[in-house]
């Protein structure tokens, strides 16, 4: 970690970068939201009879391949963070490159998955299940929307003269992120495909 | 690395020169404190005012509200300016929706955390400025949107502060239309603007402080917004997914909480106060810290167990998150939860009872000094004290059961957050407002308000109980269409009454505002003879705080009277002899 801690001298720290330490606290609270939502369905599931029906009309298969997605997106990004060690601007716009690539293949899945219920008429106010299934990676869906917009414009900005050496670092806040996102995927995904 | 020096670059900024930058558009910590000051009194004198309407209504049912009577007869809202039951639950509504969301939180919260923070933990400034800027500009567009919900077709949500579906599930059952929509966009944004400015009230304290400022050393005022920023934290993220699923059950037809679809409205009830009672110390612990470093200054003394206070709160902070259903004792819960949660919401009395014997071990044999501050603060103290008593009657589900949803329930939560938001709110005000202006305001009418707020205060409130136990209930637009609430209905206009006297009493606290902004006594750099940061530095403070180095921290702080040294306090920043 490259420190131009000219100011830093004159205060008493945590020993962790702040905006890291936002990060955290960001993801703390992320981690209620979803919490609360995982909370509510497993909750009403427990209680609700009918659900197993409903959970048959998901495809498995895609389910799988996008868990597999989101996974190997998460290994992507760890490359960009030994890139941005490493001082390699290649490989980090390469290993970017892929992540957001990835993110947009699980996007595309996502949207193809949508447009099947959507033709079967399976629609939010038609069960229990697909309010939750439609809430649930909906919001999912806006997060890794989130994080794509971030790895998107962290990219540009490395992308620069100079960059890498200036913004190489927030790749460790975005990939902080982009893990969350992916960990919410692993909770939902036997919730909303397996079980 | 370099996330603390962008941020550090950040703090660093230059001073603003154009108007914009500076007033508007700010990212200097003490005027977004300012800012959010003046939202938060804007909305207290929204709130004040709908509560005047009401209590009128219950007073005079059906008769027009003084003030209002111009409104014609054909129109949609408050036709001859007669409430009735409809107009009368958006008010109510919107009172506590605004009280909390739009007073309690940026008054206390946000505008003394964003003032006191830097300026106490010796820093520059926030450690996310522009973060500090949205999160302020979040709040105004959340307050347009629930202001322009008084407008719109249908009127503004009447299904109570706390929304209960199916209420508030569907358009049918209340009438508001897009009203419930605005009320859940306009509290989404609110959160996100308190989840924005929390992640600066923590990162702040833990990475910013000036040299020798270590944790221990931190006044009890930064504590206490610390630990009602991880409690908000920790606890409004269940209540957004909640408020997303209302959205979508109003608008897409789903059935999260409508039974008939298989939803359940016990779950709305569940994420509401799980967030609901953390919530009630993200409003209070800024009080309480107020009144903590009011307290310790005027009566000349060491706050008396200072590491014991952290500790305690942290416990309730926790304890906190497990208490929620003592909101749900009477809900259809399963009778066999209420035991538990009686015993945390009564186990929950202990951390905060040692807190205020605390402070009355403050205030034994030491030098008190009733300036305006000090009245707020031990005025302040005494009634959540008060507040707390009755909080144990309801606590206990046994009890619970007789006095749910009656006016002991309303005056027992007003005696907790009046007394945290007003009487705290105004003592931090008092007390810090030469800080922030440069003039100290005006002690001779200063006092004049506190006894008219206290008074007033114990004037509406004390009798609430009363009737509350004779069995009015809350949420009823006119108590007179039923025989039994008859012989209470003279206490329902002395209420009214008293509750004129004290909305009228804060005209004195506006007025006393404004003049003393140009005509108060010049403060200097420390006034009341204060110990932590934010007293080394001129009133008000420059941009970066301090005009040279920040002054380093080699003190505890409250050291007055310090055995061996000389004079009667020792700021943070003396070195030792």
């Amino acid at each position: 970690m490259s420190v131009e801690s000219t100011a830093s001298t004159d205060t008493m720290e945590a020993g962790v970068p702040a905006a890291k330490l936002g990060v955290w606290w960001f993801i703390a609270s992320e981690i209620m939201v979803f919490g609360g939502v995982l909370a509510s369905f497993i909750l009403l599931r427990l209680t609700g009879p009918g659900w197993a029906g409903d959970i048959e009309h998901n495809s498995v298969l895609l389910g799988s391949i996008n868990t597999l997605v989101l996974l190997t997106s998460s290994f992507s990004i760890v490359e960009v963070l030994a890139a941005n060690k490493a001082g390699d601007l290649e490989k980090f716009k390469k290993y970017m490159g892929i992540t957001i690539a990835l993110g947009l293949l699980f996007m595309v899945i996502k949207g193809v998955e949508y447009s099947i219920h959507i033709h079967e008429g399976l629609l939010p106010d038609k069960s229990l299940f697909w309010a939750f299934y439609f809430g649930m990676t909906g919001l999912h869906g806006l997060h890794v929307l989130a994080g794509i917009v971030a790895n998107i414009s962290l990219l540009v900005v490395v992308s620069k003269p100079g960059g890498l050496a200036r913004y190489g670092h927030r790749s460790e806040m975005c990939g902080l992120y982009w893990h969350f996102v992916d960990v919410v995927w692993i909770f939902l995904f036997p919730l909303l495909y397996l079980g | 690395m370099s996330g603390t020096a962008a941020s550090m670059h950040d703090a660093h900024h230059e001073a603003p020169t154009s108007f914009v930058r500076k007033y508007v558009f700010s990212t200097d910590h003490k005027m977004i404190a300012k800012q959010y000051i003046f939202i938060a009194l804007f909305w207290a004198f929204v709130g004040g005012l709908l509560a005047y309407m009401f209590r009128w209504q219950l007073a005079w049912p059906e008769t027009p509200v003084w003030g209002f009577g111009w409104i014609s007869e054909d129109a949609d809202f408050m036709p001859t300016g007669r409430i009735g039951p409809e107009v009368y639950n958006a008010l109510i509504t919107m009172h506590g929706t605004i009280m909390v969301f739009f007073v309690a939180m940026p008054l206390l919260l946000a505008s003394m955390g964003n003032f006191l923070i830097p300026l106490m933990v010796g820093a520059r400034d926030m450690a996310f400025p522009r973060l500090n800027m949205l999160s302020v500009w979040v709040l105004a567009t959340a307050s347009l949107i629930l202001l322009a919900s008084f407008f719109v077709e249908g009127g503004a949500a009447a299904a109570g502060w706390t929304g209960y579906p199916p209420l508030s599930a569907k358009v049918d059952y209340t009438g508001v239309i897009w009203g419930i929509d605005l009320w859940l966009l306009a509290l989404a944004l609110e959160f996100a603007s308190f989840l924005m400015g929390g992640i600066n009230f923590l990162v702040t304290p833990f990475n910013m402080r000036t040299r020798g400022m270590s944790l221990f050393r931190m006044p009890l005022m930064i504590w206490m917004i610390v630990i009602a920023s991880v409690l908000f934290l920790l606890s409004v993220g269940p209540l957004i997914a909640g408020a997303v699923f209302l959205l979508l059950d109003r608008n897409l037809g789903t059935s999260f909480f409508l039974p008939e679809g298989g939803g359940d409205p016990l779950l709305w009830q569940h994420l509401f106060w799980f967030f609901g009672h953390p919530e009630v110390y993200v409003i209070f612990l800024p009080a309480l810290g107020v009144m903590l470093e009011v307290i310790s200054t005027f009566s000349r003394k060491t706050i008396y167990g200072y590491r014991p206070i952290i500790y305690a709160v942290l416990t309730a902070g926790v304890l906190s998150f497990v208490v929620w259903a003592h909101h749900q004792f009477i809900s259809g819960l399963d009778p066999r939860l209420a035991t538990p949660f009686s015993i945390t919401t009564i186990l929950i009395s202990v951390p905060f009872a040692f807190v205020v014997f605390s402070l009355l071990a403050t205030l034994w044999k030491s030098s008190i000094r009733l300036d305006t501050p000090m009245w707020f603060a031990i005025g302040g103290l005494s009634i959540f004290v008060f507040g707390g008593v009755t909080g144990i009657f309801n606590g206990s589900a046994t009890v619970d059961i007789f006095i749910h949803d009656t006016l002991f329930v309303v005056a027992h939560f007003h005696s907790t957050l009046f007394s945290a938001v007003f009487l705290g709110g105004f003592c931090a005000i008092y007390y810090w407002y030469p800080k922030m202006f440069g003039r100290v305001m005006d002690e001779f009418w200063g006092k004049v308000h506190f006894a008219g707020t206290y008074l007033g205060f114990l004037a509406v409130f004390v009798p609430m109980h009363l009737v509350g136990v004779g069995g009015m209930v809350r949420r009823v637009a006119d108590h007179t269409k039923y025989d039994l609430f008859i012989p209470l209905q003279p206490w329902n206009e002395w209420m009214t009454v008293a509750a004129i006297v004290l909305f009228l009493f804060q005209f004195v606290f506006a007025v006393n505002f404004i003049r003393s902004l140009y005509w108060g006594r010049e403060a200097g750099e420390n006034p009341w003879g204060g110990t932590t940061l934010e007293w080394t530095t001129p009133s008000p403070p420059p941009h970066g705080n301090w005009p040279g180095a920040i002054p380093e921290v080699h003190n505890a702080p409250y050291e007055y009277g310090v055995p061996g040294i000389d004079g009667e306090w020792v700021s943070q920043d003396q070195p030792a002899p």
